[in-house]
């Protein structure tokens, strides 16, 4: 992709005290660039809530990031169990997630109910047993 | 209300550093959740944190939303890794053994104030 400032990240699915690091990254290397609070902040909730998803669902996988002078476009991808029903996953209160990770402070079916309300854009391509890519573009 | 009195308020314990910037620091706002989620769907920059879950994600949930105060209540006693993290994150910890209700009511009492009109 021209004109953009490429980052890639390797989320690690075994530890999730360590989910989150490549979000942070992020939020910090806008900040330097002078992208406006306000988007960094949507950024920032919508790369983690997608982080935190590989991590719980996914046993980890691949986000790459795309910066732009006007839009910021993430692309995570997992080759987890993939999403039998994307229509009833982005419902707020919809979740697979273990009593373990609710325990943890997630998976209470809001993931990606956020990544949608925070992005402008999300296309979510997914395939049971082969895994899910998620595509968020945020303007600013 | 300054970070410094609501740790007087709460009878709490600071276990970050103190900063005198940050025990001046003015908060007007707060959140309470034990659910990270909720946190991140509906809190605002400069909101006080008010929790009882205890583990790493509650400082990076913090560090996303720029939340400059975290309360961990009921007696909860976040690890040395957690403390760390948030003092290079430049957000204060305090330690509560109140219960969540408690310290929501005493800094309510005291002026503090949460959102509303949430799910409308």
């Amino acid at each position: 992709m021209e004109n953009s400032v490429h980052l890639h990240y390797d989320v690690d699915g075994d530890d999730f005290t360590r989910a989150g690091e490549a979000s942070s990254d992020v939020k910090h290397k806008l900040k330097k660039l002078n992208v406006p609070a306000d988007a960094i902040r949507r950024i920032a909730i919508a790369m983690y809530e997608g982080e935190i998803n590989m991590v719980v669902h996914a046993n980890g996988g691949v986000i790459d990031v795309y910066i732009y002078a006007d839009k910021l476009t993430m692309i995570l991808n997992d080759v987890g169990p993939g999403i039998q029903d994307v229509s009833l996953a982005i419902q707020e209160g919809w979740s697979t997630a273990s009593p373990e990770v609710r325990e943890l402070g997630f998976g209470a079916g809001m993931g990606l109910p956020n990544m949608k309300r925070s992005s402008d854009e999300m296309n979510i391509e997914t395939e049971v047993g082969v895994g899910t890519k998620i595509t968020m573009t945020v303007y600013y | 209300m300054k970070v410094g009195e609501i740790r007087t308020l709460l009878g709490a314990t600071l276990l970050t550093e103190e900063v005198e910037e940050i025990m001046e620091h003015v908060i007007k706002n707060a959140y309470a959740s034990d659910l990270m989620s909720e946190v991140l769907a509906n809190t605002h920059e400069n909101d006080v944190l008010i929790t009882g879950l205890n583990n790493m994600q509650v400082i990076r949930t913090s560090e996303m939303m720029d939340i400059p105060l975290i309360i961990f209540v009921r007696g909860k006693k976040p690890s040395e890794e957690m403390v760390r993290m948030a003092q290079m994150k430049g957000i204060c910890v305090l330690a509560s053994s109140q219960s969540m209700f408690n310290c929501c009511g005493i800094l309510y009492e005291a002026g503090i104030r949460g959102g509303t009109g949430y799910g409308e």
